[in-house]
């Protein structure tokens, strides 16, 4: 029962084989332009030290920030056109209406309202315009668009509209691919068309990349599915992944800690994954990140993707240290450490050299920070541990002492003790934590809708939101046997006296047959 | 003193009506975006000081009532409002000449300027909260004996309801929120209409300018890595209550309303300390250690410790960092009548007494300053 894990970054590839949860290989190659090639590399690597044939491997699990630096960088993105349906209501608000000018000029070819969607209680705001969807229909195919992004109002709870206008329209427009909305947000009408749209501009990459990322591996022999992380830290199918690359967005934090998680057996803990900029922490609750509750951000357009909570300092490996040692960050040099630091033959310094002087870590020549004065390396150390302290310290959420986790690469600036720490774990492996979350992921379902507690109790309503959530998961692949109710959220809904709640409720369940 | 709204007002106004909502009002963002739109569009919007009022003047309260949660997910068509401004102008005979917002904390802070754009209307710099409250039965206009009705509600098609008479602000507050069920959860409204004389009687003064004058400080502060939170305080006249993480959030629904209590421990200065915060869906009352330091009508407004962004009581959860602000209550407020419709017992806390915090309302504040008489 193998697994094999892969974290594209956008400096590294690693690759990592778990038996029965247990590391057996890993490697670490730097991430290629083509992507694939690095991919081979890491796996091959991995594959070679391992005692195991390619057929035993059973899921090869990967998580990429692929798709998210696309819509960053904006490149390779497609025309897209942003359907809503919702006339006459959010009439004030077109779609794309906050985006960012460059990023709507790369993209939107076509943005509409058109009558539909529904009412918090189940209600047709107002019933589809077949008429004028006909001609949306014939405006796409004389255009050429090849992508688009449907978004009903409360689709979340009545996905009738949306359905029935991507059946109508696929079905008229040669090779149209049609992202529906409630696929990939939840309620929150703008942020979900938001994503929304930012999918349907993935779309053309997504399918090319995940044909890429099979073609290297069955050329490596692996015929084990394939499954890509989310921003959740569970996996979709990679066929799923080519239609809703959106939500592979923020998977690399959220792989990070569940990593660190499972490599220290710990469930509840303050997770540091310090790097060579900057230090990211977040909290582990019952072996999940916490998740931040504000809107977030992607390429400057609002989305609101459930994110874990992380709080970055700009403190790492490469950090530059001030002449007496006082100031430790924000600039750092970044990749150019293994050139510009002090212990590697370069003429900066940087933290990474404080903690080989301090004896914290062994890497590089020790001979040339041989001559840095005690006291600036002391007090070096101690602006480093009061800057860890006080993050450590921002992330708990009760006095008492936690345990805290390192990961990454500058993870020797981390003390063996630190203020606040109940312990400082440094689990084996730390390097490819990513990859490592990545190959224990597990798979989810998720509901989100207003449920109306007149005419039925709130144990019924709650029970039927479970039970959806569940049949989500096993929807998309879990052990019906393992599935279990993660989360529950019940939002009363302000101002509304009719007893309307809204209900959020996770499910998450064991890979079948992983 | 009559000026004009831009770009840069309605960026800052959203920020300082979000603080000034004390955690509930509703987001200002999707307000904020729409009227941005409309004066792209070159539609204008003028803002008018109350003294500039003519005595005869029609004006009126216009915005939106009903459920944030719903108006996240159903974006307002946009001109329900105005809808239920034309049924109220027919049923009364006269057109409006000017509008006022009924709560300058929240989503209602933008609104009636949109409602100005598409309708022409200047719109007065003032409101009748100075912050944001659950019942429309809280505003100073129903305070100070401005009859409720006659009252209009409009939704998204236009379905118009219009009150001729209902006996005052509490009942139209109960007819109002039913109907605004049947519009889908959330509704356009227009009430009550006042004259120039009777508003400058009533209305707590300078809000918007307020409000703008928040936004901008925060804005500002950041941009040059100033202490946002500091010049927050500075423009409301408020005091920095607490600074702390929140521990614990309990929420229960009672009537419609999203009552609560979070919990939050101290940070920085306050470790060790507890804050405990009691809301309805804005924050109603703050004790420290067991000690009330803080309550209603007095503003109780948590903000991002870092960046000054206020955070809603429908938003807050466990981790939160923030800072908590106390901002005295205007004046208008803190009369024997104001406080038996707005003070701790209206809300339930009878044996809460109400110990104004000390300072001056950022508003008092403006209106002092400009020489305006103000009852």
């Amino acid at each position: 029962m193998a697994r094999l894990g892969i974290d594209v970054g956008g400096t590294n590839t690693d690759a990592v084989l778990l038996d029965r949860g247990e590391v057996i290989a890993w490697a670490k190659h730097p991430t290629t332009p083509d992507v694939s090639s690095g991919i081979l590399a890491a796996v091959r690597d991995v594959l070679a030290q391992a005692p195991l044939a390619p057929p035993e491997i059973r899921a090869v699990m990967l998580g990429t920030t692929h798709f998210t630096n696309a819509v960053v960088q904006r490149r390779d993105l497609a025309r897209i056109a942003v359907i809503r349906l919702g006339l006459p209501a959010t009439a004030s608000i077109p779609p794309l209406e906050d985006w960012p000018d460059d990023l709507r000029e790369t993209v939107a070819e076509l943005a509409v309202i058109l009558p539909g969607g529904h009412q918090f209680d189940g209600r047709e705001i107002a019933p589809l315009d077949w008429q004028a969807l006909e001609q949306l229909a014939g405006e796409l195919r004389r255009r050429g668009v090849g992508t688009a992004a449907v978004t009903a109002v409360f689709s979340p709870a009545v996905p009738t509209h949306e359905d029935a206008v991507a059946e109508f329209l696929t079905a008229r427009v040669p090779g149209l691919r049609v992202t529906r909305s409630r696929e990939i947000g939840r309620i929150g009408l703008l942020e979900r068309e938001n994503a929304a749209a930012l999918n349907a501009a993935l779309v053309p990459l997504a399918e090319q990349t995940v044909r890429a990322f099979q073609q290297a591996l069955s050329e490596l022999g692996l015929e084990a599915p394939l499954y890509l992380s989310q921003n959740d830290g569970t996996l979709m199918t990679a066929e799923f992944a080519a239609h809703y690359p959106v939500l592979t967005f923020a998977s690399g934090p959220t792989n990070s800690m569940r990593g660190a998680a499972v490599l220290s057996g710990l469930r509840d803990a303050i997770v540091l994954d310090v790097g060579g900029t900057t230090t990211d922490g977040g909290a582990l609750v019952s072996g999940f990140p916490r998740e931040a509750s504000f809107a977030v951000m992607i390429g400057g357009v609002r989305t609101n993707f459930r994110m874990p909570d992380v709080v970055s300092i700009g403190l790492g490996g490469g950090s530059l240290v001030g002449p007496d040692g006082s100031t430790v960050g924000p600039q750092s040099v970044g990749y150019r450490l293994s050139s510009e630091a002090l212990v590697f033959g370069g003429s900066t310094l940087t933290a990474s050299d404080i903690a080989v002087a301090a004896g914290r870590a062994r890497f590089g020549d020790p001979s040339r920070v041989a001559h840095l004065p005690p006291s600036v390396v002391r007090r070096a150390l101690a602006t480093i541990d009061q800057r860890l302290t006080e993050l450590v310290d921002s992330l708990k959420t009760t006095p008492a002492a936690v345990p805290v986790i390192v990961v990454g690469g500058g993870s020797v600036l981390v003390p063996d003790h630190l203020e606040g720490a109940s312990e400082v774990v440094r689990p084996p492996h730390a390097a490819v934590a990513n990859a490592i979350g990545a190959a224990i992921a597990q798979v989810s379902g998720e509901i989100d809708r207003i449920v109306s507690l007149e005419g039925q109790t709130r144990e019924a309503a709650l029970a039927a939101a479970c039970a959806d959530a569940r049949r989500a998961a096993v929807a998309a692949g879990a052990d019906p046997a393992s599935v279990t109710i993660v989360e529950i959220e019940e939002i009363p809904i302000a101002y509304l006296p009719s007893n309307a709640v809204r209900v959020r409720v996770k499910a998450v369940g064991d890979l079948r047959g992983g | 003193m009559v000026w004009e709204l831009t770009e840069a007002h309605v960026e800052a106004l959203a920020i300082g009506a979000g603080i000034l909502g004390t955690g509930g009002g509703g987001n200002p963002y999707y307000g904020k975006l729409y009227v941005r739109r409309l004066l792209r569009e070159g539609r204008r919007v003028c803002i008018v000081a109350p003294e500039e009022v003519p005595d005869d003047a029609l004006v009126v309260s216009v915005g939106g009532m009903g459920a944030p949660t719903i108006g996240i997910e159903r974006i307002h068509r946009g001109d329900e409002p105005l809808a239920a401004l034309r049924a109220l102008e027919q049923y009364l005979g006269r057109r409006a000449t000017h509008l006022v917002p009924g709560e300058i904390g929240g989503a209602n802070a933008l609104r009636p300027l949109a409602v100005a754009a598409l309708a022409e209307l200047p719109v007065i710099d003032g409101d009748g909260m100075g912050r944001a409250f659950p019942e429309l039965q809280m505003d100073t206009f129903a305070i100070y004996g401005i009859p409720a009705t006659p009252a209009a509600l409009a939704d998204i098609e236009h379905n118009l309801v219009v009150f001729p008479y209902l006996r005052d602000a509490l009942t139209l507050e109960r007819y109002a929120r039913a109907v605004t069920v049947q519009m889908g959860g959330a509704a356009g409204f227009a009430f009550p209409a006042m004259s120039g004389a009777e508003l400058r009687r009533v209305v707590i003064p300078y809000t918007i300018s307020l409000a703008v004058q928040l936004g901008e400080a925060v804005l500002s502060a950041r941009r040059e890595h100033a202490d946002p939170i500091a010049a927050a305080l500075a423009v409301t006249g408020g005091c920095l209550l607490f600074r702390g993480k929140v521990i614990d959030v309990e929420r229960r629904l009672a009537a419609g309303f999203a009552r609560g209590t979070m919990r939050l421990e101290g940070l920085g200065d306050d470790r060790g300390s507890e804050l405990r915060i009691d809301f309805q869906n804005e924050n109603l009352i703050a004790r420290r250690d067991g000690q009330v330091i803080a309550a209603v009508p007095d503003l109780i407004c948590l903000v991002d410790q870092e960046t000054a962004e206020p955070v809603t009581t429908e938003v807050v959860r466990y981790g939160l960092r923030v800072a908590v602000l106390g901002i005295p209550a205007p004046a208008m407020l803190r009369t024997p009548e104001a406080l038996a419709v707005v003070g701790p017992a209206a809300f339930g806390y009878v044996d809460v007494e109400y110990q104004p915090l000390s300072g001056i309302y950022g508003g008092d504040r403006l209106a002092a300053e400009r020489g305006a008489a103000t009852q």
